[in-house]
């Protein structure tokens, strides 16, 4: 499991595949808003937590379709499949590595991108607290989609349609989150229904992944 | 051919040809008796129910807003239910009847979106209101959007239903859990649905006595609403059970060739 | 014949033109791509008996 990880670990590092483009595109979307919204910086602040999370968001749907398909296309998918190792694992893993090359650089990115964008003092630590929280659910999600559409050739446009609608919750809830964060008010209840959502996709849906991605390798 | 393959073709034959048959001796009855519900229905309320007092005239979009908005969601648990049924069973009528009914679902939770949307404009001053419900409406529109084009990207169609089925599975956690994020992200505007309260069908308090008079021609509406999907379903499958034919028609013609 | 819809006649008559036309629509389209594929069968039955 280990050797896997790593291996995709060293794989988007070497081939500058998912790692930096995540990174970039949160970076864009951030810098861009406050040329399209206006400098004001109260108004930026009152949509910082907003739009750093909905950055973050896109950033994750961005990197999703090579989550699984170059493994694909060379093969290795089928021998993971017949290898000891429970395909429910291999998609769990490959979601964990998805998480550390693109969930992973997105939290710590987003404080010092909170700066551009005037984002209230306490809303810090909400912020990187909710996205910490809620980014794993959004890799988890992501290699649902992926693994559904793995067969497919043009199967970008079509794994954004399926996963937009499953992004929903969480989205709501770590928004909702950074943003009574940013106000100071209390954030029990959405941090609480975040981490449940976290914590059921994480258990639940490599499942899922795993039945679909057999019935694709059938 | 091994005797697993032989099984399977007869599945794939006797069971679909029964069901055309039965289906074909029933559509003309739903046909006919949905649109009779309709046409009295919408009639009734459209020309012989009084204004609201509040509401005005408009009150008469209810007769297409209500039916079709509890079409939009029992369509979606009609395909959760068949979905289940070939994940299980693997009966291939039921995963060809999800694929049937999903447009159907599309365009009632279309129309509910539509007729909502105009009814919201004078009555709540806005075209699109990010209440819960409609938020709701709007995010399941883009579940049956993905369910749909999912069917349509998937070349065998044995893989499509299966991941279809899983997908409609999911979905359907998520649409719940939607439904809750969005109450909880926004108390809305959206009035409850009060139309099938108790108190408004026997009329016990005055106040609710008024809705009376709407309630028996929307009763009508969502019967011929019930009656129209069954028949589409119906229809909709027994198209597909036979496109699905031709190709096994045309596979078996190649290898033969 | 026609009821007074007072001020909210458009929005009503809209309202139930949208809807009939997307209904319409939905069985018109089922009704069409139902016969093209019946259609389809038989010809492609009749070829596969023809051929044996």
């Amino acid at each position: 499991m280990i050797a896997l990880l790593l291996r995709d670990l060293k794989l988007a590092f070497r081939a500058g595949g998912g790692f930096g483009l995540g990174l970039a595109f949160f970076l864009i979307v951030t810098v861009l808003v406050p040329f399209s919204v206006g400098p004001q910086s109260s108004l930026l602040a009152t949509i910082a937590p907003g739009v750093l999370w909905l950055g973050a968001l896109l950033a994750c749907l961005l990197s999703l379709d090579r989550l699984l398909a170059l493994d694909w296309e060379d093969g290795s998918l089928d021998l993971l499949a017949t290898a000891p190792l429970p395909l429910e694992s291999v998609v769990t893993i490959k979601a964990l590595a998805h998480w550390i090359t693109t969930g992973l650089p997105l939290v710590l990115a987003a404080p010092v991108l909170g700066v551009l964008l005037n984002l209230p003092g306490p809303g810090y630590f909400w912020l990187v607290v909710s996205l910490a929280l809620g980014t794993p659910a959004l890799s988890v999600i992501g290699t649902f989609g992926a693994a559904l559409t793995v067969g497919l050739k043009r199967g970008g446009l079509l794994l954004s349609l399926l996963v937009l609608p499953l992004y929903v919750p969480t989205l709501i809830f770590g928004a909702e989150v950074a943003r009574r964060g940013a106000t100071g008010m209390e954030t029990a209840t959405p941090l609480l229904m975040l981490a449940g959502i976290t914590a059921a996709t994480i258990a639940l849906l490599p499942f899922a992944s795993a039945a679909v991605l057999r019935v694709n390798l059938r | 051919m091994s005797i697993a393959a032989k099984a399977n073709a007869l599945w794939e034959y006797a069971n679909p040809k029964k069901f055309l048959a039965t289906t074909e001796r029933m559509l003309p009855f739903f046909w006919v008796a949905s649109a009779i519900c309709l046409v009295v229905g919408l009639v009734w309320g459209f020309f012989f129910t009084p204004d609201d007092y509040k509401q005005g005239s408009t009150v008469k979009i209810i007769y297409l807003h209500v039916p079709s908005a509890l079409m939009a969601i029992n369509c979606w648990l009609m395909m959760l239910a068949t979905s289940l049924v070939w994940l299980v069973r693997r009966h291939h009528v039921s995963a060809l009847a999800a694929r049937a009914a999903a447009p159907i679902g599309i365009v009632m939770t279309l129309i509910a979106l539509v007729t909502g949307a105009i009814w919201g404009q004078p009555m709540w001053g806005t075209w699109w209101e990010w209440d819960p419900r409609l938020t709701s409406f709007l995010i399941l529109f883009l579940f049956y959007l993905g369910y749909m084009a999912l069917w349509e990207a998937i070349e065998d169609p044995d893989t499509a239903a299966d991941l279809t089925s899983v997908l409609c599975l999911v979905g359907s956690v998520f649409a719940l859990l939607s439904r809750y994020a969005v109450n909880f992200w926004n108390q809305g505007l959206h009035q409850g649905a009060s139309v099938m309260r108790a108190a408004a069908v026997t009329g016990t308090d005055t106040e609710e006595k008024v809705s009376n008079i709407f309630f028996y021609p929307l009763l009508m509406c969502i019967v011929g609403f019930i009656l129209l999907f069954i028949a589409l379903v119906f229809y909709r499958t027994g198209t597909e059970i036979r496109a699905r034919r031709i190709k096994a028609l045309l596979a078996r013609e190649r290898v033969n060739a | 014949m026609m009821p007074d819809l007072g001020k909210y006649a458009d929005t009503v008559l809209s309202a139930y033109a949208a809807s009939l036309l997307l209904l319409v629509a939905l069985v018109a389209f089922s009704i069409w791509r139902g016969r093209k594929v019946r259609a389809e069968m038989e010809k492609v039955e009749q070829r596969v008996s023809r051929h044996g």
